[in-house]
């Protein structure tokens, strides 16, 4: 008889629950009990407030048991959870739980569902077949599909992958790069990571098709210090795929030649900017670079490069595959496709949600998300990351659409969404949105540099209750300056989230005393 | 933690192929391993990849990552990012800072303890990390534990 199946997944927050624990318990029992099973450690479905969710495979169809602690697994044993055995833990089938079937998998379709470092399995689930197809039709092909696509940049800037390929292709050079930017260090985004945790042969293959497409060689992943099992997956990853023959000279007796080379970062977050980024994978200090010269003319050595966020590759081996009219057939407006957002803060039931543009942020956080954690009312929610605008909780039905967002003063970005509780004081959220700034500035203009600490001063003092009115229109003018005058999106949009807490949650920065009047 | 000595780092910059263009993964590499950049490796990382001091200085000292000082055996993180401190993350760190007396960014009993903002765990906020590995849904009496079994692990 086959061994039983039982998948514990190996990834950041599933461990950081204690799946690691888990999985180690089911080996000991099975091995005391006799127990004939094969342990997969396979990437996490997203469903994060269910970690650690174990499955197992019964006669093909997986069911899943959800917050399992180590000292469940006896139990479970007991329950003969390895048929399927009925237990409090159980959930049923896992294509069956609604915050998994509900959603739009596209470029997250095999997180979850395969062992992300088994080469085989990939191979089994269309692994390399949209690079193969695209060495087949040819770069034109890849890029046309591309452009058919609708695909917009999922780092957080939402500029046309399409066009940016197309110029990369049309400027020549000797030699050309793609590095993609898995920097991802805006507060509650994690997508990049599970994408590279959960799926690493699919975001090799995205980055070896775009450099077919474009003419590049060599492909750079920047990835940040802070995500260390991310690090040991992937770099397994790509050893794998290149001792299979699927990166290095001639791939599969092809003409094209593509390597890739990890690199790791210092914690800087202004290196998820693109040039920063650059400079920082040339060995340098993380500075910004002024822009033209774009990237794609003159980027990674002065060479054209592509710089694209992890999740924005990933998407384009499904766009190869099925043709970018499928892709663009999902959203809404100028916002094509689907975006993988995360759940987090003070949310019941956080985690990775893929789905077409166009679903309200009220759906996200209610259907998907279950409210907030505490019970408590929704008071606030940052999208977008660090330099996202506090959404107050009347404006939730505005729909996940990149222009809409902007009609709000607000942003996308990455899709991160960080749910607040009426327990917030948003007038410390305001302050900390110039704190990080001044922690993080690289220091190049004036206006992120300076303004973000005198930022943080004229707001101390708002709080503290002195010259209010003078100092609302002080800060008014510092995030007018900042926002036109700084050199990348780090000054240039701290004063989102401050501009946002000013137009919704003024009365935050009254002192308490006044506030109980 | 090991010390770095000149042989490893003489080492980890020939694994690089003494390229000065991978002095931030040379660093990064350095700071796994060792925790720390002392000033002496600043001055053989110049001398071996043919950069001026100041090169490698600026470099070193614009990463958060690229400490200067000598951390103690044990790295605690707390994550002060937002998804976090919508969780309350803020008085986790209070917390922390009480029951192992001392402040962010010091050293004490053999404990280095540093803000970080973002470990990506945002679903399962508030999350920590203690040497390299991440913890999330910490409350007090979790943070507790993670420490005890911290110090066990000695």
């Amino acid at each position: 008889m086959a061994r039983t199946k039982i998948y514990v997944p190996r990834e950041t927050t599933a461990v950081s629950v204690g799946a690691d624990d888990v999985a180690l318990e089911i080996a000991r029992v099975a091995k005391k009990t006799g127990a004939e099973i094969e342990l997969i450690r396979n990437g996490s479905w997203g469903a994060c407030w269910l970690e650690p969710l174990v499955e197992v495979d019964v006669d093909g169809a997986r069911i899943a048991y959800g917050n399992v602690a180590a000292g469940d697994v006896q139990g479970l044993f007991d329950a003969n959870f390895i048929t399927g055995g009925e237990h409090q833990r159980r959930l049923g089938p896992t294509k069956d739980i609604r915050y998994l079937a509900e959603q739009d998998r596209w470029t997250f379709w095999r997180c979850g569902l395969t062992n992300p470092l088994s080469l085989q399995d990939f191979e089994q689930h269309q692994g390399f077949k949209a690079l193969q197809k695209a060495l087949q039709d040819g770069p034109e092909s890849v890029l046309q599909a591309l452009e058919s696509s609708g695909l917009r940049g999922r780092g957080g800037a939402g500029f046309p992958t399409g066009i940016k390929w197309r110029t990369v292709a049309n400027t020549e050079a000797d030699q050309k790069y793609i590095a993609c930017n898995a920097d991802e260090g805006d507060s509650g985004t994690f997508s990049d990571r599970m994408l590279m945790e959960g799926d690493p042969f699919g975001l090799i293959e995205s980055m070896a098709i775009a450099g077919f497409a474009v003419g590049a060689s060599k492909g750079y992943i920047y990835l940040r210090s802070e995500y260390p099992l991310t690090h040991s997956i992937l770099s397994r990853a790509i050893d794998t795929a290149r001792g299979a023959g699927w990166l290095g000279n001639n791939i599969h007796d092809s003409d094209f030649s593509f390597d890739i080379e990890l690199h790791i970062g210092g914690g800087s977050y202004v290196c998820g900017e693109e040039t920063a980024m650059l400079e920082s994978l040339e060995g340098k200090r993380g500075i910004v670079r002024s822009k033209p010269p774009l990237p794609a003319h003159e980027g990674l050595f002065g060479k054209p490069t592509v710089v694209n966020n992890v999740v924005t590759l990933a998407s384009v081996s499904n766009i190869v595959n099925l043709g970018g009219e499928r892709y663009a057939a999902m959203g809404v407006n100028r916002s094509k496709g689907t975006l993988a957002f995360q759940l987090a803060g003070n949310i019941k039931r956080g985690g990775l949600v893929e789905k077409a543009f166009g679903i309200t942020l009220r759906a996200l956080i209610e259907d998907f998300g279950g409210g907030t954690a505490s019970g408590r009312p929704v008071k606030a929610v940052q999208v977008g990351g660090p330099l996202g605008a506090y959404i107050p909780s009347e404006q939730l039905d505005v729909p996940m659409d990149y222009e809409a967002f902007v009609g709000i003063g607000a942003m996308i970005g990455h899709g991160g969404i960080v749910v607040f509780d009426d327990s917030v004081n948003m007038a410390k959220q305001a302050r900390f949105a110039m704190e990080f700034c001044a922690i993080e500035s690289c220091g190049k203009c004036t206006p992120c540099r300076i303004g973000s600490t005198r930022g943080v001063e004229v707001i101390d003092r708002m709080i503290a209750g002195n010259n209010r009115e003078e100092n609302y229109d002080l800060l008014v003018e510092l995030c007018d300056t900042m926002e036109g005058a700084s050199l990348c999106a780090m000054g240039g949009m701290t004063p989102y989230p401050v501009r946002s807490v000013l137009n919704y949650f003024a009365e935050d920065f009254a002192p308490s005393k006044e506030k109980a009047l | 933690m090991a010390r770095i000595d000149e042989k490893t780092t003489s080492e980890i910059v020939a694994a690089h192929g003494a390229k000065p263009e991978l002095l931030v993964q040379i660093l990064a590499n350095i700071v796994r391993r060792f925790g720390w950049i002392p000033e002496a490796t600043i001055r053989q990382l110049a001398s071996e990849l043919n950069l001026s001091r100041a090169d490698v200085h600026g470099v070193v000292e614009y990463y958060h990552d690229f400490r200067t000082t000598e951390p103690g055996q044990h790295i605690v993180k707390i994550c002060q990012a937002e998804a976090c401190q919508a969780m309350g993350s803020e008085d986790l760190t209070a917390y922390a800072e009480k029951s192992l007396a001392m402040s962010l960014h010091d050293t004490e009993n053999d404990i280095t303890l540093e803000p970080v903002y973002c470990l990506g765990n945002c679903a399962c906020s508030p999350a920590i990390m203690i040497d390299g590995k991440t913890f999330g849904r910490v409350d007090e009496q979790r943070f507790n534990t993670l420490i005890d079994a911290m110090r066990g692990d000695n």
